[in-house]
Formats: C-alpha cells, structure tokens, sequence
C-alpha cells in the first residue's frame, strides 16, 4: 500500500513541525454572509462570535449585497446553474461575452476573457503568448499566482527590486537582445498596500520597446476617479497591454477572474491558455452577478469614495495612535510588527475584542515582516472603525508597541 | 579575499539589497536560506554567474542550496568551468 502508517507519520510530523513553529494556518467558520460584521465560530466547536471584520477583500462591501444576490438569482432562473462545459465545447453563454465586453468597455482595453480564477489567469497567460526568445521581468513583490505562471512560461525571466525605477531601467536596457520584453507588476502589492508607479512603467517601457502586465485585483472597482483601477490611477489607461484582475474582491467576491488587454493578445489566450481550454466555464449566477456590479460601479462612484473616506480616517487614526504603518493611499493598511508570534498574538487578542484580523507572518511575507493587514471596506461605518482602532490601541498597549518603530520592536520581541 | 568572492559578492550586494539596508554580508552569510535573496529572484544570480563566467548551471544543479552562500556560489561555478 503506498499510504502506509510510515508515510502517514512522515506527514504527520510534518504537520507537527508546522504547529511548534508557529506557522500552522487554522480556518474560522463564518456563520453569515461576507460583511462588515460577521459571526465568526472559533475555535472549532465554541460559540459563535460577533466580530468586525477588518481582513476581507469586500472593498466595496458588494459581496452581500441584495441586488447583486437578487441578480445572481435572476441569473440562476434564467441560465441555468451549471455550464458542465469547457467555454470553447458547449460552455460559452450570450452572458459570457456580454461580461467579457462590459469588463473591456469598464477597464479601457480592446477585449477581454474570462477565466475561473484571476490564479488561472495568470497561470496560462504568459506561457499562451510568450517563448523562450522573449524576456519576462517582475518586479520581486509580484502575486504568488504570477511566479507560478511565470515558471510554466519558457521565457526567460528576470526580476527587478520592489517598485525600483533605476532597477528596472537597467534590466530593459540589459535584454534589448531579447525578441519581447514584458513588464510585470501588481497594480496594489497585497501584502504592502502600495501602489505600482505604472507612469514610470509606462515610459519605461515606452523607451526600451516592452509590453506591460498589471495585475490589478486588489485595485479594479475602486482604485482610480471611478474605480477602473490602477492604469486609471496613474493616467496610463489604453497603455496597458496585457491587465488581469479578479471578479473576486470588490467586484462581487464571488469568483472568476480574466485577462483584458490587446486584441491578438486575449485571443491568444482564448486559443492557448490551459486554465482556459481545460477548466469549466464560470457559472452563469457569477457572471450574472457581476454584471450587476459592474452596472452599479460605473452608474456611481459612491463606494468607491467612500471606501476612500474610510481608508483616510483608519490610517490617521493608526497613525496617531502610534502604530508603525507601510505608507500608502490603498484600502490594504498593513500594520508592521515584524515578530510572528507578536503578530499571532495581537491577532488573537483582537479577536476577543471582536475584531477580526489576521498575522501575517512568512513564507506569506518576508521574515521578519510579520504584520497584521488590515482591509477597508465600504461596508465599514464609523461605528465599525472607532470600535476597532480602540481595541486595536487597547491591544497595542498591551504589547508596548505604541509609538515605536521597526529597530524597537524587535527589539523588545526579535525577529 | 579572492577575485571571484568579491565579484559575486559585489554582484548580490548591488543586486539584492536596498540602500536602507543596513546588514552586512560576507561569503559566509546566507543569501536563501537568510532571506536575503528568494528563489524567485535568484534567477538574475544565475543569468549573471553564466554570462560571467561562461558556464550553463542546469536547473537542476541550481539549487537554493547551492546558491546559498557565497562560498557556495564560488563552487559551483568552479565545478561548471571545469567541465
């Protein structure tokens, strides 16, 4: 028998070095709907209880909204629930390309394709355009979905310091011997918070003849004037070639993700890609949904200033509270505390506060970058905001982490 | 210290770490397993130790151990010239 009790225990100490490292991840079970408020049951088997959640991709607190359920419903009744299909056999509905043309008319591209995952998207992008005589150079902070997609790409890859200008002028001007040079970068880093200089990406590559990648999930819907994302942000949109985002934060939170950008350049991905040729096509009740979304985004931008008013408010309030923050204008406000266990432990501590957020601690992030990431929704009221910066400065007096920075933190808890 | 000790020191100082940084690293200190260098941004040490010195390190032989210090670097491309 291959999965012997040797091979079991092999495992199971594995497991076991995990906990005693600290580094165990244990799911909570929500007992509601994704929203600002949430009744979270943990640990398994305790009572469920009342928390504020500050860790969610809800930016635009859509994820339960009545007409974006009432849409999805709607869609439901009228296509079915199921496609049974990949898109290019029998999986593609009128609804599919209706999405597909609304996310390019919202993202300013020339066409777009769905995919089950933005993961999936950036899975089968690379390897569906690019070949071993182009070049591919990201910047290091990149999505874990990106390096995965890069490795399954036969370009060749290079990578450049973290939003670093100089860096990245010098790896362009180092493969001019290359067929393509593609820039690739996250819109809004999900682990910083900060943005991409997409301006200074764009001319960049402009002078040295390279495409652009943005992947822009944790900014479409909300990031920008009227939300179109990043490109938006930076007045750069028509210069991106190659944009993928998810339909799973602000845009519904469902699930699904695609790529947009050049014509050729998304048919060859409708062609090739292997997520997309081999993967069931996303369900009519999401794409119904999303439609729904997409329609409320675009009629007003009320959300997506709010979530902006909310984002200011929280980071003074933090800030003045005393708290070590990585600068940035996003919603994602990541709170530094550099030591695992301190960041598991105000976790923890905030959760009996009812404040629900999460330590981030490596391989997630660096070591030594432990953090715990709190997120803005435009679901949160003041309410919301003032309950959680009180117990977020109660707990930070505990920890004697007020008004101290990186060298003092660690050393009170080491790295 | 050796010519190539301090090229590829050289070369990861200007290539990985930021001018806020404020380590110091030797030949000695650990680039992978230290988290100074990840395995996805050791790809550009690879393209450099290549060109460099004119050798192939197959993908298999470029491991985060072997590209772990620079002592270890300095190995390996010794072991690739060789050949």
């Amino acid at each position: 028998m291959a999965y012997s009790n040797k091979v079991r225990e092999v495992f199971q100490q594995e497991l076991k070095d995990l906990r005693d490292a600290g580094l165990f991840k244990e799911e909570r079970y929500i007992h509601a709907p994704q929203g600002a408020e949430i009744g979270v049951e943990f640990p398994a088997g305790s009572s469920v209880n009342k928390v504020i959640n500050m860790c969610a991709n809800n930016y635009l607190g859509l994820s339960s909204d009545p007409e974006v359920v009432q849409a999805a419903k709607e869609g439901l009744n009228s296509r079915g629930y199921g496609m049974s299909s990949v898109r290019f056999i029998c999986g593609t509905q009128d609804l599919h390309r209706q999405l597909e043309n609304k996310l390019t008319e919202f993202l300013g591209t020339e066409d777009t394709l769905l995919f089950p995952s933005c993961m999936d998207a950036n899975a089968g992008v690379f390897e569906a355009i690019f070949n071993e005589q182009d070049v591919l150079i990201a910047d290091r902070l990149v999505h874990a979905s990106i390096v995965d997609g890069m490795r399954l790409c036969k370009a060749q890859q290079d990578t450049y310091k973290h939003s670093n200008m100089e860096h990245l002028e010098q790896k362009l001007q180092d493969h001019q011997d290359k067929r393509y040079r593609l820039i690739i970068t996250d819109g809004v880093f999900s682990m910083d918070g900060d943005m991409a200089k997409l301006d200074k990406i764009v001319e960049l590559a402009e002078k040295y003849d390279s495409m652009v990648f943005v992947d822009d999930s944790h900014a479409t819907g909300f990031i920008g004037k009227t939300g179109r994302g990043i490109h938006e942000h930076c007045g750069v949109m028509g210069k991106i070639d190659i944009i993928t985002t998810t339909l799973g934060k602000a845009l519904g939170g469902a699930s699904g993700g695609c790529v947009s950008g050049r014509t050729e350049l998304v048919e060859m991905c409708r062609q090739k890609a292997r997520p997309y040729l081999f993967s069931n096509a996303v369900a009519p009740v999401i794409i119904s949904g999303v439609l729904k979304v997409l329609e409320m985004v675009s009629a007003s931008t009320e959300r997506r200033d709010k979530l902006e008013q909310n984002t200011i408010y929280w980071r003074k309030g933090l800030t003045e509270a005393g708290f070590d923050l990585k600068e940035g204008e996003s919603p994602i406000v990541p709170v530094m505390l550099y030591n695992a266990k301190l960041s598991q432990d105000m976790a923890r501590d905030l959760y009996s506060e009812g404040i629900y957020a999460i330590g981030f601690f490596f391989p997630v992030v660096p070591k030594g970058q432990a953090r715990i990431r709190t997120q803005l929704s435009a679901a949160h009221e003041k309410h919301h905001l003032d309950k959680a910066l009180d117990a977020f400065i109660k707990v930070g007096k505990k920890y004697n982490i007020l008004g101290k920075g990186k060298k003092e933190i660690i050393e009170m808890y080491g790295m | 210290m050796e010519d190539m000790k301090k090229v590829i020191l050289d070369y990861v100082i200007e290539e990985y770490l930021e001018d806020e940084d404020e380590e110091d690293i030797d030949e000695n200190t650990p680039l992978i397993s230290g988290g100074i260098v990840d395995s996805f941004s050791m790809v550009s040490l690879k393209r450099f130790l290549e060109k460099k010195y004119s050798i192939q390190i197959p993908d298999a032989d470029a491991t985060p151990q072997a590209f772990d210090t620079v002592n270890n670097i300095v190995e390996l491309v010794k072991r690739f010239q060789e050949k």
